[in-house]
């Protein structure tokens, strides 16, 4: 444990005058800068070369498929030909110069499907993330702290949802604007981007409930929230000000684990025609989808998808790994 | 009648006023519901400016006494009247008006500070609460100053302090909104022996400095005997002696209080070794179900028929202040 | 009540016995202990000497970061893999550091026997509290039966005045008081007939009815088994009670060691003066305390020379802060201080 150093003096009177003798921050041996968590979750993440590595696979792959109109001539309407505007669609062409990905069946550039794509579902992935751990988080707090009826309650509808298939929901959730007024409300139009979001946060904000709500649990009994009590804070001022920000360790490694899940539930459901519709836009699901039936002649189709997948869920993960550890409560909250 | 007679008080009102405050836990046991008896009827004023020592061992309620007169915990029963109005009662802006006059700093430097807070808006916090105005920063400064730590390291946060300088921190934290009395539970307990001393002066310099009242909760003997004026003893929820500090040290007259101090390790060999010494056999009995009468009678000595029927009153008897024991006075050895 | 304590023959061949009758115990020469943290590395421990004759009580007083209890941790093997270990530690002239775990669980609740300050900690809070003392037993004497076993463990729980031994001996540790449990692994320890206890903070999470209660249950003991006591604490007022001699500790070194009267009336170390100064008495109300300023070091960058002299009033820095000061004898046989102005002791003026 660091050691501010206060200048040794013979008698601790408090008389309101600054100690004499007070040196620079330098010579009492502090840092620069205060040592605030977030530079000390950080000091230690930095140790951990995986997760380290990830944070830099991660962010190439995000930057590509974010700027890809830097990095691809075509765009996902451009079909290739195979000899100027009325020859035949330039279908199944294996990877090569010009084409580093092939082209799929109806002459589309395939890495330009995989930016495309890689949008589509990065932007499920954190959306998703952003909304099912916010909306967990509150349902956790709240039921953590006042407990009775109102954890009852909570936890009850919590194990509801978790008791519920949730391919089988999010399949069935994903067709309701198509008949439901309200779904589309909600929702948007079947198999938008849109539906996508809120059907697939609408069943992953459990698990951060029941994590958040534990820790409250803890914490809740600690001095530091009676001292804020003894002063006369307000419930939702010990909620939100004192018991949120000390589970901010929990609350952004599930976010980051959730952006792995979302995108691979994601996939699954394109993948399975519940998803983005492939006609409006690409995404690496629905590019799986299409590309199943061709494994013959065009295994191209699944690799490279397959592998973007795989790749940036694994970065996600291992990142949230080192996140884990960075973000260690034994360290930060007592 | 409580004994706010046996001191000395040049007419002064009370700050505060506990009246039978009970607290009863409802626990879910083995064997169905009980309730943990925490608190059975304490009674004590505290006077400004004084200091009002709390001890006792685990069971004996202490804290809970401490904590029920924040309202941390809600009172079963019982008055709890500061300067006149009774807090048990309050609510709302009320409760929140009341509370910006008593404070209270915990035992555990490593716990009472939010680790994610820096300290300066640590001791902000109350006074954003109650809507202090001012220069809120200069505020922290002095306040950082008066308690002997240095100004500037208000941006530091809790893990780079030292434990003492934690405690301080709560301290400042405790006055800022410049209350009358002070709860402080345990404060040097958990502070090394050398340290202690320096967080016990900055408590007598406040005290002083800014007309405090303290209700010092320890279990602690040598630390309470220092600083306190009056003190009461608390065993099993109940308060067995309650007498000015000095003369219930020099004279306790309750067997309990007689074994504790007999108990307490003198850092003196020739004195220590050579002490016949007041031994308590067994363990304190489970607050579910305290003995009938006298609470304290299992494990005393000078136990006799009537202590097990009737629960002997806390008054005066002949000592000066009250004790609560058939059998009170000094222990001949 | 059967004389529990005498039945063992506590003869065992495979560990040495002392050369000389009054040879130390445990002899503890130049100990280093550092952990590698992810911060760097700590030295907890940097260079303690410390012996324990046999028979006596032997008071180690420290503050955090004193390193108190890691010495005693370290000889007996019982730190995790990231501490080093250099120096010597000879248990009857063997040579502990750097032995075998397997050797030194041996030892440990064998020949030297440890009481811990959380009693939960050291017992196993799922088995009963019987069968972890006849575990015990049996891994230093396997040729007793289980029964056997069982029924000293009963007698031992006896010895140590816990009433009804036979209920409690099938009880969990969750059902004893903690002052009962403190007894209970004083009953474990006891069970192997050791020639040292080392007790860490035995009574420090006790409350002060009880404590007086368990300190007069180790004096007990160790009357009965005839063994030394090595008592680690923090709290001054049981080091009066209890130590014949006292080793005063200061981050990770010996500041002064000294027969208990000699520590309390002429101590020559700053250090244990400035302690027992900051102490309220509990005999009068004293006047204004007197602390010593400063915090306890941080480990990580213990201060140069004396790790005092940032807190010390008598410090010279150009002197104190050079060179770490040797441990010194200082008049009286056994009484050592390690520092370069120490305070000089009174003429001798007769009782």
């Amino acid at each position: 444990m660091t050691d501010l150093q206060q200048p040794p003096r013979e008698t601790e009177v408090a008389t309101g005058v600054s100690p004499e003798g007070v040196t620079s921050t330098e010579a009492l041996g502090l840092t620069q800068k205060p040592l605030t968590p977030a530079r000390l979750a950080w000091r230690r993440f930095r140790r951990h070369k995986l997760a380290v590595v990830s944070t830099i696979v991660l962010l190439i792959i995000v930057v590509l498929c974010v700027f890809a109109p830097v990095f691809t001539n075509y765009t996902i309407h451009t079909q290739i030909r195979t000899n100027g505007p009325d020859s035949p669609l330039a279908s199944f062409l294996s990877p090569r110069r010009g084409h580093w990905f092939g082209t799929d069946e109806g002459g589309y550039d395939e890495w330009t499907n995989v930016l495309y794509g890689g949008r589509i579902s990065l932007a499920v992935g954190i959306s998703v993330a952003l909304l099912s751990v916010g909306f967990g988080s509150v349902v956790g707090v709240i039921a953590g702290f006042f407990g009775g009826w109102v954890d009852n309650l909570l936890m009850r509808i919590t194990d509801l949802f978790l008791a519920i298939p949730l391919i089988v929901i999010l399949i069935i959730g994903s067709q309701l604007p198509a008949t439901q007024h309200w779904a589309r409300f909600a929702m948007g139009n079947a198999k938008s981007l849109r539906a996508v979001i809120v059907i697939l946060s609408a069943f992953f904000w459990m698990p951060i409930a029941r994590v958040i709500r534990g820790l409250v649990l803890s914490i809740k009994e600690k001095e530091f929230i009676e001292a804020a009590t003894a002063a006369g804070a307000s419930k939702s001022r010990i909620m939100f000000r004192h018991l949120l920000p000390n589970c901010s360790g929990q609350i952004i490694i599930n976010a980051t684990l959730a952006v792995a899940a979302a995108i691979l539930t994601e996939s699954a459901l394109s993948f399975l025609g519940y998803g983005i519709d492939p006609v409006v836009a690409p995404t690496w699901g629905n590019l799986l989808a299409g590309a199943q039936g061709q494994i013959d002649i065009a295994p191209h189709l699944i690799w490279f998808p397959g592998i973007a997948i795989t790749l940036t869920v694994l970065c996600v993960n291992f990142i949230g790994d080192g996140l884990r550890d960075a973000l260690d409560p034994k360290q930060l909250s007592v | 009648m409580t004994n706010g007679d046996a001191v000395a008080t040049n007419g002064a009102r009370p700050t505060l006023e506990v009246r039978d405050l009970i607290k009863h836990f409802p626990v879910r046991g083995t064997r169905g519901k009980v309730v943990v008896q925490a608190v059975s009827g304490v009674s004590f004023d505290l006077y400004p400016g004084k200091t009002l020592g709390l001890v006792g061992e685990s069971g004996s309620g202490k804290s809970t006494v401490g904590r029920c007169i924040l309202r941390l915990l809600e009172p079963t029963a019982g008055a709890v009247r500061f300067e006149g109005v009774d807090v048990a009662t309050l609510s709302g802006g009320d409760l929140r008006h009341a509370r910006r006059r008593m404070q209270i700093v915990f035992q555990d430097p490593y716990a009472s500070l939010d680790p994610r807070m820096s300290v300066a808006s640590s001791i902000k916090e109350p006074m954003k609460i109650h809507g202090i105005g001012g220069d809120l920063d200069q505020k922290v400064r002095d306040l950082l100053a008066l308690v002997g730590l240095n100004p500037e390291h208000g941006n530091r946060f809790p893990h780079e302090f030292s434990g003492g300088q934690r405690q301080r921190v709560g301290i400042a934290r405790a006055i800022a909104l410049e209350p009358e009395m002070l709860v402080l539970d345990e404060p040097v307990s958990a502070l090394d022996v050398s340290i202690q001393a320096g967080v016990v002066n900055l408590l007598e310099d406040l005290q002083d400095r800014l007309g405090l009242s303290y209700l010092f909760i320890a279990h602690d003997l040598s630390v309470v005997r220092h600083i306190s004026d009056e003190i009461a003893v608390m065993y099993l929820g109940k308060i067995v002696e309650y007498g000015p500090a000095e003369q219930v040290y020099e004279h306790p007259q309750h067997p309990y209080t007689q074994a504790l101090l007999s108990a307490v390790p003198v850092p003196e060999p020739g004195i220590e070794r050579a002490r016949s010494r007041r031994m308590l056999e067994g363990d304190v009995p489970s607050p579910v179900a305290p003995p009938s009468g006298c609470r304290f009678r299992t494990r005393c000595w000078k136990a006799a028929e009537v202590c097990a029927h009737t629960e002997p009153a806390l008054i005066d008897r002949g000592s000066g202040w009250p004790v609560a024991c058939h059998f009170s006075g000094s222990d001949g050895s | 009540m059967t004389d529990a304590l005498t039945t063992f023959d506590s003869d065992d061949d495979s560990l040495p016995r002392p050369a000389a009758a009054d040879a130390p115990l445990l002899d503890v020469r130049d100990l280093h202990v550092t952990f590698k943290t992810e911060d760097g590395m700590v030295s907890a421990v940097r260079g303690v000497d410390l012996h324990v004759d046999p028979g006596e009580v032997l008071g180690i007083v420290g503050e955090s970061g004193s390193g108190k209890s890691v010495t005693m941790l370290a000889i007996l093997g019982l730190l995790p893999n990231t501490a080093t270990i250099t120096g010597s530690a000879k248990f009857r002239g063997d040579e502990l550091v750097g032995r075998s775990t397997k050797y030194l669980r041996k030892i440990r609740g064998g020949k030297i026997g440890m009481i811990f300050q959380d009693p939960l900690t050291a017992l196993n809070p799922v088995h009963r509290v019987g069968k972890q003392i006849t575990e015990s037993i049996r891994e230093h004497h396997p040729e007793l039966s289980e029964s056997d076993a069982m029924e000293r463990a009963v007698d031992l729980l006896d010895s140590v005045g816990i009433p009804r031994p036979e209920v409690r001996v099938r009880q969990y540790p969750h059902e004893f008081s903690g002052g009962m449990r403190q007894r209970a692994m004083i009953a474990m320890m006891i069970a192997n007939d050791p020639d040292v206890i080392i007790a860490d903070e035995p009574t420090t999470a006790l409350d002060v009815t009880i404590q007086a209660q368990i300190l007069e249950l180790i004096k007990s003991v160790q009357v009965r088994t005839r063994s030394a006591v090595v008592f680690i604490t923090h709290d001054l007022g049981v080091i009066a009670r209890v130590a014949d001699r006292v080793q005063v500790m200061y981050a990770g070194r010996a500041a002064e060691i000294a027969d208990v009267e000699t520590i309390f009336h002429h101590p020559t170390h700053p250090y244990t003066r400035g302690l027992l100064e900051s102490l309220p008495a509990t005999t009068t109300r004293s006047g204004r305390l007197r602390p010593i300023a400063g915090s306890p070091p941080s480990m990580l960058n213990p201060p140069p020379g004396c790790a005092f002299h940032p807190r010390c009033p008598r410090a010279q820095i150009d002197v104190c802060a050079a060179e770490q000061p040797p441990l010194v004898p200082r008049g009286e046989p056994g009484h050592l201080s390690a520092c370069y102005f120490p305070i000089a002791a009174p003429p001798e003026t007769e009782l």
